[in-house]
């Protein structure tokens, strides 16, 4: 993991190249973050995988949080992963709640793809520019964001032949 | 009489080229007149090893396309996670991939542990290692038997799952359920050992590479086997790092990619063992890693039995970790605490955290999002299955059926991983 200051002067040397990009940076727990504009999340993961002496040309996971109350409200999560040096770097990205789109990276890096359709079966993010973006692991027909915070444990009516035909 | 039963030598031409597809169908044109069929093959389906649905075109043959459709074991465990309290997890996690259910467990209890600040005391950090390792051995034997049995090497099943009943009864011995056995604690482990517990591992790690040399000796000389497996389903490296394949797979292709040598946790950067690599990146390399990891692991698990430290296999902080039984009819404060940490459980300050550890089919890693109340509001598995997945496509591409079925059980997917 980069530390404390190599995340500072990570953030100076993306800062040179694309001017305003990185909204803030948080280093807790050892692990370092960048949080970064949404609009512009492309242009900071291929600088990470292309800039020489970077190197960040694995993407270990991507996945969705649900920040709710907090408003941008969800956050989308790029484990970078620097192979040569072994080190993560985690990219977010936060969303509004009203109808979050970001843009694809499965053309940068293809294993985003189920993991893309993943955050968008259970979280309702549209991924822009995705091959395929539709439901992957529930039922094409189902309605709903499951992994939303508000949606409720339970919200599934589970009926069987039995407590239909007793309680109607 | 002898001669008869040994194998003959140099019957096996191992560099002979088989017919390619080319050969038999030659190129792919737009005038051709074979048809193109979709046929559907799962989810329920014997060689599918899980409730996996592929959706393949196929000319002859051949595979000229492939759709693998996935979710006909989701169980929303990810989302259950988020109603329970941190310690009443676990279970649930173990339940996802269901053949490695320590790994489950370690990623997710390591998750906590970073997030909260909780050192794990060295004899839990031993006793874990050697039950992951017990683990890995587990899943590959696991693997070997039902692939060698899709390739029509029935006998090996009944090997493995010899040796696998073996290391189930060590796992009810010393944590009392065969699978699922819920023995990481958040701190620690829920027990020690027991007494000749140690016995009785030595002597399965003694008698597993002898019997991962029998496997060898029936498979290896195998003709069908080496036919099946040489040569076909090569992915390169740089494809497969591309699509995020890790595990086996990948270090069959040659790169010495291991997150136990890479990053420091538990007991690893103590032990001293070597990572297989293949050259080429076919089915037979992906074999022989997994074969050569199995010996690799039998070596962790000696060496961490020999350094096995004394003291307390769990840590001592009472804020998340139960007290001793005998304490709670003595101790008006043990008893407080237990009762907290039973109806409450405990609480974590607000963070997050992605802990990776290497599974027996890849990175395995854990998201945990804490909000400062006593459940997690987030917990993502990050599951090597359903990203290698993604790789079965260029796999299987433009290779007959039955090479298709080989390299879906060479992949190793366990559906319960890849659905959640």
């Amino acid at each position: 993991m980069p530390d404390g200051p190599g995340l500072e002067l990570l953030r100076g040397e993306i800062d040179a190249d694309l001017a305003g990009v990185v909204l803030d940076t948080s280093y807790a727990k050892e692990r370092a973050v960048l949080i970064v504009d949404p609009a512009r999340v492309r242009d900071v993961l291929s600088w990470l995988r292309d800039t020489p002496g970077q190197g960040y040309r694995f993407l270990s996971s991507l996945h969705v949080a649900d920040y709710l109350p907090a408003e941008p409200r969800f956050g989308v999560h790029y484990e970078m992963l620097n192979r040569e040096r072994v080190e993560r770097l985690r990219v977010k990205a936060m969303l509004p709640a009203e109808g979050p789109e970001i843009d694809s990276v499965t053309d940068l890096f293809p294993t985003a793809n189920f993991q893309e359709r993943e955050a968008f079966d259970f979280f309702g993010i549209i991924f822009r520019g995705h091959p395929e973006l539709t439901r992957i692991l529930l039922p094409e027909d189902y309605v709903g964001w499951p992994q939303r915070r508000d949606f409720p444990i339970g919200g599934e009516p589970v009926t069987f032949t039995y407590s239909e035909e007793r309680y109607g | 009489m002898a001669e008869q039963h040994t194998f003959p030598q140099g019957r096996i031409d191992e560099d002979a080229a088989l017919p390619t597809v080319a050969d038999l169908y030659g190129e792919l044109d737009e005038d051709r007149t074979t048809e193109v069929m979709t046929v559907n093959i799962g989810p329920h389906h014997p060689a599918t090893h899980g409730v996996l649905r592929l959706v393949v075109d196929l000319e002859g043959e051949v595979v000229r396309d492939l759709k693998p459709v996935i979710g006909y074991v989701h169980t929303g465990i990810e989302k259950s996670c988020e109603d329970k309290s941190y310690w009443k997890v676990i279970p649930f996690v173990e339940r996802m991939d269901y053949v490695s259910y320590f790994f489950q467990m370690e990623a997710y209890c390591g998750a906590v542990e970073r997030l909260i600040g909780l050192e794990i005391p060295p004899r839990a950090k031993y006793l874990r290692t050697i039950m992951l390792e017990l683990n890995r051995i587990h899943s590959h034997l696991v693997w070997l038997g039902t692939t060698a049995l899709d390739l029509g090497a029935i006998s090996m099943l009944w090997y493995c799952f010899r040796e696998r009943d073996r290391i189930l009864d060590l796992f009810e011995m010393a944590t009392g359920q065969r699978m699922h056995t819920r023995y990481f604690q958040v701190g620690g482990v829920i027990e020690d050992i027991p007494l000749g517990w140690e016995e009785k591992c030595r002597s399965f790690v003694h008698d597993m590479p002898i019997r991962v040399g029998q496997y060898e000796a029936l498979l290896d000389r195998n003709e069908v086997f080496l036919q099946r497996t040489k040569g076909v389903g090569i992915v390169s490296r740089e494809r497969l790092l591309e699509l995020g394949v890790t595990g086996p797979l990948l270090r069959a292709a040659g790169e010495p990619w291991d997150l136990r040598k890479a990053f420091d946790y538990l007991a690893y950067p103590e032990m001293d063992f070597k990572i297989p690599v293949g050259t080429v990146g076919d089915n037979y390399d992906r074999y022989r890693v997994r074969v050569a990891e199995m010996v690799e692991s039998t070596k962790i698990i000696g060496q961490a039995l020999d350094a096995l430290p004394g003291g307390p296999f769990i840590a001592d902080d009472r804020k998340y970790v139960l007290p001793p039984r005998s304490e709670l009819s003595t101790s008006m404060e043990s008893l407080i605490h237990h009762f907290k940490l039973v109806t409450e459980g405990f609480r974590v300050d607000p963070g997050e955290i992605y802990y990776a550890i290497e599974g027996p089919r890849g990175e395995l890693g854990c998201f945990v999002l804490a909000d400062g109340s006593s459940k997690p509001a987030r917990v993502h598995f990050r599951d090597p299955s359903f990203v290698n997945l993604q790789s079965f496509k260029d796999m299987a591409m433009d290779s007959y059926v039955a090479d298709m079925i080989c390299s879906l059980g060479m992949l190793d997917p366990i559906l319960g991983g890849v659905d959640r």
